[in-house]
């Protein structure tokens, strides 16, 4: 479509993971199907019916709560989780058709460090470029100057064991670019680092999309999505929500700020009196939060104080958020994202 | 159906250069860790030997024939254990941290990683029952009908032996959860090494008629039989063309249900 070719593209793509058997089941997975076509019982959905497109060389971060459905996104358009549904194309080739064609093309970044723990860190790199059929000298090459990049060069020769958790994250980011991919999936590549660490990775990310890599992130941290997408998917529920540049979505966002009041009991019974109020331009309840957008930031709070406690109700902590990515992951999803 | 020009790659890599990089892998790492292997894998079959090889029959409670009867068992647990131990143990641990993404990831179908883990399993078979030959029969002293002069059949025996059982390996690796790595040993090795004839001829248990049939449904059987065959061919044995059928059918068993959980074990 269009004149940018796209570097991946999913259409309606779904993904039910078989019930959990009695062992315990993820945390924060979404509700079960209520048993599609020929399912004799009900499984977990992950996705459902996920439409995306990212062109070529696009920053592209997808966000979303835990559960939403992006690692399952990721994985699926990584080879590693097989679609129920629909289909996908990475880098011109169909993940589960030809999925040697998409693993050939990308680099991918899991969310927690599994490097190969009977190497050294070096020899993670040089043998992951191996299996790319990168000769020994390029790869020796390219591991360090990646280890360099990263921060990380005087580790090489240690055991992985003896890398810190950030360190092993970026260890990873270099493993997922020493066979120059086409494509970088990553799956909330910062989770585990300090602000320094993810600073690093922020830079080595801008660098790598500024030489044209095209770049898949999911992650659900505002700050990142809002700093490095050029366009960014909002998801949840398994599927995509919204789909822009963060300035456009942040103009999305329901005007003014948002008042999120913790209350003692169902919100609901203050919603007829906040909405009434002169200033709040929306007001609704989700169980005992009372989400109130209000055109005078912080002025609205004494005044729905009063709604609260004339409603019957007990006002226990009181959160405040300027218009931004997260009021509109708010008034979309009805959540915040961690 | 893709308009995406191709990029310019190094010559992709075809399945055997990635099976060929991950052999290499394994090969780094299994020579570091070349002593722990010994041990783990041939220190019971040579306390079997010192015990029902050396002990017993100066006791006199063992004729000296017992020793050929025994050798080629011996051979046969530790080409047969450390083939399976080799690919079941690591890959459990693997699957279980997920440490084996950065060879699913890589431009290969997945089925030549599970392969590669077998081809791998065969080697480290080979170089067991290789240590444990030439120790045994040190222990033992003069076997009597030893001979290594068929050289063609001992290779195609321990060959498919240790295919058969790296491939059970795999099997197993894919199955088994960490907390039931115990169960292997207790209810897997232990009831094949017992029912295996490694300490007794499978022509001797003509004593026995159920239990002749009965062992036939283990795979240690054919591999212990199959070099009594070919290691002591004058003393009594199963006959080698019903051996090598057997360990042919049950390696492509083993192959073909192990190829298929261990893609379904890789691929959410």
């Amino acid at each position: 479509m269009g004149l940018v070719t796209a570097a991946v593209k999913t259409t309606q793509l779904r993904k039910i993971y078989p019930a959990p058997s009695s062992k315990r089941s993820p945390a924060g997975k979404p509700p079960a199907a209520s048993g599609g076509a020929g399912a004799k019982r009900p499984g977990v959905v992950a996705l459902d019916g996920l439409d995306l497109e990212i062109a070529e060389g696009e920053l592209f971060g997808l966000l979303g709560p835990n559960g939403a459905g992006k690692t399952t996104t990721i994985g699926i358009l990584t080879t590693r989780v097989r679609p129920t549904s629909g289909n996908a194309v990475v880098a011109g080739a169909d993940v589960t058709r030809e999925a040697v064609l998409v693993r050939r093309r990308i680099g991918v970044v899991p969310q927690r460090p599994n490097p190969d723990r009977n190497l050294n860190a070096r020899e993670n790199l040089v043998f992951h470029a191996a299996y790319f059929g990168i000769p020994l000298r390029t790869a020796n090459a390219r591991a360090r100057e990646l280890l360099e990049k990263l921060g990380i060069v005087d580790k090489g020769e240690s055991k992985v064991d003896q890398l810190s958790g950030g360190q092993q994250q970026r260890l990873m980011l270099a493993r997922a670019l020493i066979h120059q991919p086409e494509i970088l999936f990553l799956d909330e590549p910062t989770v585990g680092l300090d602000p320094h660490g993810r600073l690093a990775v922020w830079e080595l990310l801008r660098e790598q999309h500024q030489q044209g890599r095209t770049i898949v992130m999911s992650t659900h941290n505002m700050e990142e999505a809002d700093r490095l997408g050029d366009r960014l998917g909002i998801v949840d529920h398994g599927k995509l929500l919204a789909v822009d540049s963060p300035d456009k979505l942040k103009a999305r966002a329901p005007g003014g700020t948002l008042i999120q009041l913790s209350l003692d009991g169902e919100a609901s019974a203050v919603v007829p009196l906040a909405g009434a109020l002169p200033g709040v331009s929306r007001a609704e309840a989700n169980n005992a939060t009372l989400l109130a957008y209000s055109d005078r930031g912080g002025e609205l709070i004494p005044a729905l104080i009063r709604a609260a406690e004339q409603s019957g109700r007990t006002v226990k902590d009181i959160h405040l958020s300027p218009p931004s990515l997260e009021t509109l992951f708010i008034s979309m999803t009805g959540r915040k994202l961690d | 159906m893709s308009a995406i020009p191709e990029k310019v790659h190094a010559a992709p890599p075809g399945a055997g250069k990635v099976f060929y990089a991950l052999l290499l892998r394994d090969l780094v790492v299994n020579r570091r860790e070349l002593p722990y292997f010994l041990l783990r894998t041939t220190l019971q079959p040579l306390l079997f030997t010192i015990v029902f090889g050396f002990l017993l029959p100066r006791m006199s409670f063992v004729g000296r024939a017992y020793s050929s009867a025994l050798m080629p068992g011996i051979l046969a647990m530790s080409l047969a254990l450390s083939s399976m131990q080799s690919v079941t143990l690591p890959m459990v641990i693997d699957f279980a941290t997920n440490a084996l993404e950065d060879r699913l990831l890589a431009p290969a179908s997945i089925r030549v990683v599970a392969l590669e883990k077998i081809a791998m399993g065969i080697l480290q078979g080979l170089a067991a029952a290789l240590f444990v030959l030439p120790v045994a029969r040190l222990v033992m002293g003069p076997i009597d009908g030893l001979t290594l002069s068929h050289g063609i059949e001992i290779a195609a025996v321990a060959l498919l032996g240790a295919a058969t059982f790296s491939a059970l390996g795999l099997l197993l690796g894919t199955a088994i959860s960490p907390q039931q790595i115990g169960l292997i040993f207790s209810a897997i090795i232990g009831p094949m090494m017992f029912f295996g004839c490694v300490y007794y001829p499978w022509t001797g248990l003509d004593a026995v008629p159920v239990m002749k049939y009965a062992v036939l449904v283990n795979p240690m059987v054919y591999v212990a039989e199959g070099l009594r065959g070919s290691l002591t061919p004058a003393l009594p044995h199963m006959s080698l063309a019903a051996v090598l059928g057997a360990l042919v059918l049950l390696t492509a068993f083993f192959c073909a249900l192990g190829l298929r959980s261990f893609e379904r074990r890789s691929i959410a």
